[in-house]
């Protein structure tokens, strides 16, 4: 069998996992977040956290909730890092510099992973699972809720309450994430992913070298790392480490994992609002692109333009023998469609147009499918977006699921639309203006403009993932990274907030005749427009000077 | 005074699941391991006249004459270096990598006694983790001359070797056929 026939069988077994898991996984989801019952665990929970779960809250107190625990977890993530040395087990590691820990706090906090440190030599098992693994669950569990909101926004009618933020969480993360972790750690256990407490075990080796070979509790870091759409791998080089990901099997598997939550949440959105077309609409849009998507990267991949890999006769520059090109353009894509960033390959070495994609992956806003609940609340704002130009085009008051889209509820999605552009891009104008910044460049002529692009890109949408020749740990990158991962994170969270309390707050508005009807293929053709448009328009000219510029000629 | 009391929520609950997904998670994952997963949980190492040698999941620099050699590493100074994973980070029209693969290319020619189309890219190029276990079955069978000549072995058993070695696609088409290189030099140095 040729490798290509081998990559497209493959992504054909991605596609028919997800298939079959998106609608019990997406009904399950459905269920946790309506169900009137707390369970024994859960009410001991909040009786000891001091939490009455049958009280609703309004979106501003669900919001203000939600920065209150984030900015707690920053704050004592932060501390913990600058005083991992005197904390066991610390592996002889040293504290972590001031800004190198503002940076990894907020990272972890927004889900996005940035590692501007490499594992195995800066942290400790410790600050490893109690530190970054159990942000990797919160941050999952906040994106989740927020899309959760925004659907009662829908839902609910003439009401000022949109569900209950500490609930939410609780359940988001004891009957969601925790339980499908176990088994995936398992799972990735078997096949080899360590999970141990060892120093590094030192090794004689067959030609008579010496070989440190590290411990740590990798299985149950990398089962929420995928599943939550994190990415921070526990080694520096991530999920191409042998021991995060050690074969083909454990490959795919991680890649059904890190979209399995994205893609299963349309159908969850569905079940809610009580059609499911809407939910399969939604999910149409968001695999079609993923697929041309997919496509492409692939075919660049194989083609392996640029000079070193024509040299090569094989892109296979930062790729393992065991992954080979399919797997690694396919892992390539997810983790960027995702919010995840893990990485199984070099993207600083994919060819440029491959690499152009897997920026445009993340300048959609991470919508296809995007992370764990970002995504699906990032689709339906563009849904919003398009279903009011349509009402524009035809002259009629625009309702999306049963409500108006009034200019309030068009302010906040206006604004989440505005929010990321204008953190990568001028993020990125910014870092190019300072002469520190570019010297933290290693690739020469367009290429080393697509690494600040890259990472400012990832650092906006949360993604993670990186052109890891940009040299991150700098105090100057550290800051604005940290900064970028921000308010690229909370701002969209509390405009889809403010706009689940404005939908909430309105009646139902029947479907008429002049409605659109967004369960059709024309409105499906239509948002899958409106996404790609709105990206093209804002960042052309970024992505013409950096990846095109070096993939065309 | 009603902020206030959100921090303290938000502390209490920060702490509680700390206990419970950041120190009894792990732990559970590690029980289960140490039961029922131990070799592998441990990470998977192999051993030689009882005396652990490597790990069969982590790439060993093989550098004499007489080993199978396995892909360059940009893990560490001398590659393959366990406690510094990583790729070398260069564009795809970097002129430094270009040089670098030219140089391999070379040092190949040379040491196979092989022409530069005959080279697979796997042999020139580094890998992701600088750890990568593992080469083609192409590498793999491009070094058989040296090595039959260094050991006084045949080619066909060498070839023989390889092909006992090579493992297949996953199911037929997860990833791609390769050699693990450890446990191919572990099975050529049992070969006496």
């Amino acid at each position: 069998m040729s490798s290509t026939y081998a990559t497209v069988i493959t992504d054909i077994a991605v596609l028919l996992a997800l298939g079959m898991a998106h609608v019990p996984l997406g009904d399950y989801m459905a269920k946790v977040f309506t169900s009137k019952h707390h369970f024994k665990f859960e009410r001991l929970f909040y009786k000891a956290v001091g939490v009455n779960p049958e009280v609703e809250q309004s979106w501003k107190t669900y919001a203000a909730s939600l920065l209150s625990f984030s900015a707690v977890s920053v704050l004592l993530l932060y501390g913990f890092l600058r005083v991992q040395s005197w904390l066991p087990p610390n592996m002889g590691m040293k504290n972590v510099s001031p800004s190198l820990s503002w940076n990894t706090a907020i990272s972890f906090v927004t889900n996005t992973n940035w590692q501007n440190y490499s594992g195995e030599s800066s942290l400790g098992f410790l600050a490893q699972m109690a530190g970054l693994a159990v942000q990797n669950f919160a941050s999952a569990a906040v994106g989740l809720v927020v899309a959760i909101a925004l659907i009662r926004g829908f839902v609910v009618h003439n009401k000022d309450r949109i569900g209950n933020f500490w609930v939410d969480f609780v359940r988001a993360t004891f009957r969601i994430l925790l339980p499908f972790s176990v088994l995936a750690a398992v799972i990735l256990m078997a096949n080899g992913v360590i999970q141990n407490f060892a120093s590094p075990h030192v090794v004689h080796t067959l030609a008579a070298g010496v070989q440190n070979i590290p411990g740590g509790p990798v299985a149950s870091q990398e089962a929420i790392k995928e599943l939550g759409t994190n990415g921070g791998g526990f080694f520096n080089a991530n999920s191409a480490h042998p021991f995060e990901n050690p074969n083909p099997f454990t490959n795919w598997l991680e890649v059904v994992l890190l979209l399995l939550i994205p893609f299963s949440l349309p159908r969850t959105l569905g079940k809610l609002v009580g059609s499911k077309g809407q939910g399969r609409a939604i999910l149409a849009a968001m695999a079609v692109i993923f697929l041309g998507s997919l496509i492409a990267t692939t075919a660049f991949e194989i083609h392996h333009s640029g000079a070193a890999l024509q040299l090569a006769g094989s892109a296979m520059e930062g790729k393992e023998t065991r992954f080979g090109i399919g797997q690694s353009a396919l892992f390539a894509t997810a983790t960027t469609s995702t919010s995840t960033g893990a990485i199984d390959a070099a993207h600083e070495s994919f060819t440029p147009l491959a690499g152009g994609f897997l920026m445009f992956n993340m300048m959609l806003g991470e919508v296809t499918p995007g992370g764990v609940g970002s995504g699906l609340y990032g689709m339906l704002v563009i849904a919003i977006l398009t279903v009011f130009i349509c009402g524009l085009m035809v002259g009629r008051t625009p309702e999306y699921l049963g409500k108006k889209l009034r200019p309030r509820e068009m302010k906040f999605a206006a604004l989440y639309i505005l929010t990321t552009p204008a953190v990568v891009l001028i993020g990125t104008a910014v870092a190019l203006s300072n002469a520190g910044a570019r010297k933290s460049i290693s690739a020469s002529g367009p290429h080393g403009l697509s690494e600040i692009l890259y990472a400012f890109t990832s650092a906006g949408n949360n993604n993670g993932s990186a052109f890891a020749g940009l040299g991150g740990n700098t105090t100057f990158l550290n800051f604005a990274l940290g900064t970028a991962m921000l308010v690229g994170r909370f701002v969209p969270i509390l405009l889809v907030l403010g706009l689940a309390g404005s939908l909430a707050e309105q009646g139902h508005t029947p479907a008429t005749q002049g409605t659109l009807d967004t369960t059709k293929s024309l409105f499906i053709g239509l948002l899958i427009s409106v996404a790609i448009i709105v990206v093209a328009l804002t960042y052309l000219p970024a992505l013409a000077l950096g990846p095109l510029a070096e993939g065309i000629r | 005074m009603k902020n206030a009391r959100q921090y303290f929520t938000s502390l209490r609950l920060l702490l509680g699941i700390t206990l419970i997904l950041g120190i009894l998670y792990p732990l559970v994952i590690f029980a289960i391991g140490q039961v029922a997963l131990k070799e592998s949980a441990n990470g998977s190492f192999v051993t030689l006249d009882k005396k652990v040698v490597g790990s069969s999941l982590i790439g060993q620099n093989f550098l004499g004459s007489s080993w199978f050699h396995s892909r360059p590493s940009a893990a560490g100074a001398t590659g393959y270096d366990a406690l510094s994973s990583g790729a070398s980070n260069s564009g795809p029209n970097e002129p430094g990598l270009s040089q670098t693969l030219k140089t391999r290319q070379h040092a190949i020619m040379v040491e196979e006694g092989v022409t530069a189309n005959q080279i697979p890219a796997d042999a020139i190029t580094s890998s992701g983790s600088g750890l990568d276990p593992d080469i083609s079955p192409a590498y793999a069978h491009l070094q058989t001359a040296r090595i039959a000549n260094q050991r006084h072995l045949t080619i066909s058993a060498l070839n023989a070797l390889i092909n006992l070695h090579t493992k297949p696609r996953t199911f037929g088409f997860l990833g791609e056929e390769r050699v693990n290189v450890l446990e191919l030099n572990l099975a050529l140095a049992s070969l006496h």
